[in-house]
């Protein structure tokens, strides 16, 4: 199971962080706007129509709606999935060319270079989280100059998934010591781009960070718990206030 | 086994030389038409590397389908090379002698075809060699020995290399042969192949202590090598892969469906090289009743996998085997697997009349390896449709038409392979045959004589 790097010194990078984020389902309301500012942050590529139909969209984080109950006690769910970040993550053993491992930031990295193609993390993440690049992806002529110069874009047959925005990650504490960075100083685009303020992200190696906080929350579960992964996301459920 | 007929060893070189002496038509015919289907083949993986896997029926969350499938059939063919020339050797089964040179020779081409699977399967197999093969020097990047993946090349290339050991050691007096018989630039070829065998009495101890030393070697191999490829469904999480039973399961299987095709190869290369003299009827009656056993072993080990599977009364596992079950198209195919690896041939085989008739053994022999391609496509496939809790990310696959290609053209290979060989080298061995004419005698039971074998004299 998970177990918490204790930073050794202010100053040590290897144990300062371990970035995890908070998504508080109650204050979801399904708007995909994390959709959106992700797609653009990380250079996804555009997904059209047929790309759903095919079946190979591209969503790092997506909005996944459900149903709850039998008709007529019958409730819509939403619940945004990307990648869990998992602290026994079912993806890393089985690459053979170590594309996707753990950093010692407390992140699932995924290294493109290196991806030859054999999706066996894909296959193997109960999560979905893990996108393929069937095609070469190609960009709308007026939207490649969106493109975000901080990210790769991705070449055909390799593997790519939520970085938790590792860019920015490394823009921010860059020649920094762990200890200046304030808590919120800066946010994957999705938590940045969120309305209701349902994500939060956050250093859990910072004890009085809002994720650290967040962590003993009653309502706090982690997403398929049963499978042993130990997912450094947490997801706090919703509670009906009415109705029942 | 009953020797029927005694034939002399100037009749068994030139019985079994025909087909390397001479070329005749259906063999030049036969091996373009193939070769059209590898080439089309070959046209269809180079326009999936041209164009991305797209082309292919593949999507989330099934990332793995045709290619993977054939990749397990192939290995699991491969398993008639270690069953037929090394156990049987081992156990001295006399029957085995005209059947070992095809056998480990359909092992070795079987395992190239496997091979090629998932280097086409990559995304990007231009780079795949970092796969097996240290990925960077300068930054000491080693491939992980932790992934399946690892494990499969060094199980699959050591069953390679092993079985050509083996059909080259065994080849060696049978090239002495042919470099006797041949002139001109053949001749040095032959002769450099052969070693410089003379047949003597030291040289066939060396090289009958190498057979059995080479036997006992890859009987590790027997049990490793599917062992390793169920890995790597076993150590994943998806529901129905993650199964402890799955080695010895997959095992089984392989031997299965590998004894089927030595059956199938067999009663084909009977009839296209005219071998009535040496492959009898009791040959292929033996192979029924070994693959018998094989067949109720894996039917017993498939039920216990069912069984672990509803034991646990896990959800997802229970939602994966019933997409398999009850489910149409799954529901057919599984019905289809179900009838044609099992429930047909097996009773079938009960019957001498059957174990004995070349046509009833060639289809039913067909219909095992249908079905366990089947099979393997079925433990696949609906695993991955239905691998998380998640009704929403519920998909399906398709099969395209290019990967339909790739796997005809993977048999194609396999048959050209076998054809091409046949040209340089006999498919039945020789020596084999003649030490088997030489061990026989005819021993006094009560008032009749029964052929038996004679080790001494």
């Amino acid at each position: 199971m998970a177990t918490q790097t204790k930073p050794q010194s202010a100053t040590d990078r290897s144990t300062a962080f371990k970035w995890s984020m908070v998504i508080d389902l109650d204050r979801c309301t399904g708007c995909e706007a994390c959709v959106v500012a992700c797609q653009s942050e990380n250079n996804v590529p555009i997904n059209e129509e047929s790309a759903f139909i095919e079946g190979r969209a591209f969503e790092w984080i997506r909005l996944e709606r459900y149903w709850e109950g039998e008709w007529p006690d019958i409730k819509a769910r939403f619940i945004p999935v990307l990648c869990q970040h998992c602290e026994n993550a079912p993806c890393e053993p089985v690459c053979p060319v170590y594309a996707t491992y753990h950093n010692n930031e407390g992140l699932n990295v995924q290294v493109y270079n290196r991806c030859v193609g054999t999706r066996y993390c894909g296959a193997n993440c109960p999560y979905h989280a893990r996108q393929f690049n069937f095609w070469e992806p190609v960009w709308p002529e007026d939207l490649r100059h969106q493109l975000n110069p901080d990210v790769t874009v991705r070449t055909r047959g390799v593997m790519e998934k939520c970085s938790m925005c590792i860019q920015r990650i490394r823009r921010a504490t860059r020649s920094k010591t762990p200890s200046d960075i304030p808590d919120g100083a800066f946010n994957p685009a999705c938590v940045q781009a969120c309305p209701t303020s349902a994500m939060t992200f956050g250093n859990l190696n910072n004890p009085e960070s809002k994720v650290s906080k967040l962590q003993n929350d009653e309502r706090r579960y982690h997403m398929f718990e049963h499978l042993g992964t130990a997912p450094t996301t947490l997801y706090l459920k919703q509670v009906d206030t009415h109705g029942a | 086994m009953y020797y029927r007929r005694t034939l002399t060893e100037a009749q068994i070189n030139q019985q079994l030389l025909g087909t390397v002496l001479t070329t005749p038509l259906w063999w030049i015919v036969l091996v373009s038409l193939l070769g059209i289907v590898v080439a089309g083949a070959v046209g269809a993986v180079g326009w999936m590397i041209n164009q991305g896997l797209g082309v292919t029926g593949l999507r989330q969350p099934v990332f793995w389908g045709f290619f993977i499938t054939n990749f397990i059939f192939w290995v699991g063919i491969s398993h008639a090379g270690v069953m037929i020339s090394a156990i049987l050797r081992l156990s001295q089964a006399e029957w085995r002698r005209p059947m070992v040179r095809a056998a480990e020779t359909m092992t070795v081409f079987a395992l190239m075809a496997s091979l090629a699977m998932p280097l086409v399967h990559a995304g990007r197999p231009w780079r795949i060699f970092y796969w097996v093969f240290p990925y960077d020097w300068a930054r000491g990047i080693w491939p992980d020995v932790r992934s399946p993946l690892v494990w499969d090349p060094i199980a699959i290339t050591t069953y390679l290399t092993s079985s050509m050991l083996f059909v080259y050691t065994a080849l060696i007096p049978d090239l002495a042969i042919i470099r006797d018989r041949s002139t001109g630039w053949r001749r040095s070829v032959y002769g450099a192949l052969s070693l410089g065998w003379h047949g003597n009495p030291r040289q066939w101890k060396i090289q009958g202590f190498a057979g059995i030393l080479l036997s006992a070697l890859i009987l590790p191999v027997f049990v490793s090598v599917h062992s390793i490829v169920s890995w790597d469904f076993s150590v994943s999480l998806v529901p129905s892969w993650h199964v402890t039973i799955f080695a010895p399961y997959f095992v089984i299987g392989a031997v299965h469906s590998g004894v089927s095709a030595v059956v199938t190869l067999m009663i084909i290369m009977r009839k296209l090289y005219k071998l009535e003299n040496f492959i009898w009827e009791e040959h292929i009656d033996a192979l029924a009743r070994l693959l018998m056993v094989v067949a109720l072993a894996w039917m017993f080990l498939f039920w216990l996998d069912l069984v672990f599977a509803l034991w646990l009364r896990e959800e997802q596992e229970i939602t994966v085997w019933m997409l398999r079950m009850f489910e149409p198209p799954w529901s057919w195919l599984f019905f289809l697997f179900f009838m044609f690896s099992f429930v047909i041939p097996v009773p079938l085989w009960m019957f001498r009349r059957v174990r004995r008739s070349f046509t009833w053994m060639l289809w039913t022999s067909l219909l095992v390896n249908f079905g366990m391609f089947l099979e393997r496509f079925l433990i696949i496939v609906p695993a991955l449709m239905r691998k998380g809790p998640q009704t929403f990310t519920y998909a399906t696959y398709r099969p395209s038409p290019v990967e339909f290609t790739i796997i005809f053209g993977t048999i194609a290979l396999v048959c050209f392979l076998l054809l091409i060989f046949s040209k340089f080298f006999p498919l039945i061995p020789l020596w084999e045959e003649k030490e088997g004419q030489l061990l026989i005698d005819h021993v006094k039971v009560g008032n009749v004589y029964v052929p038996a074998l004679v080790k001494e004299h």
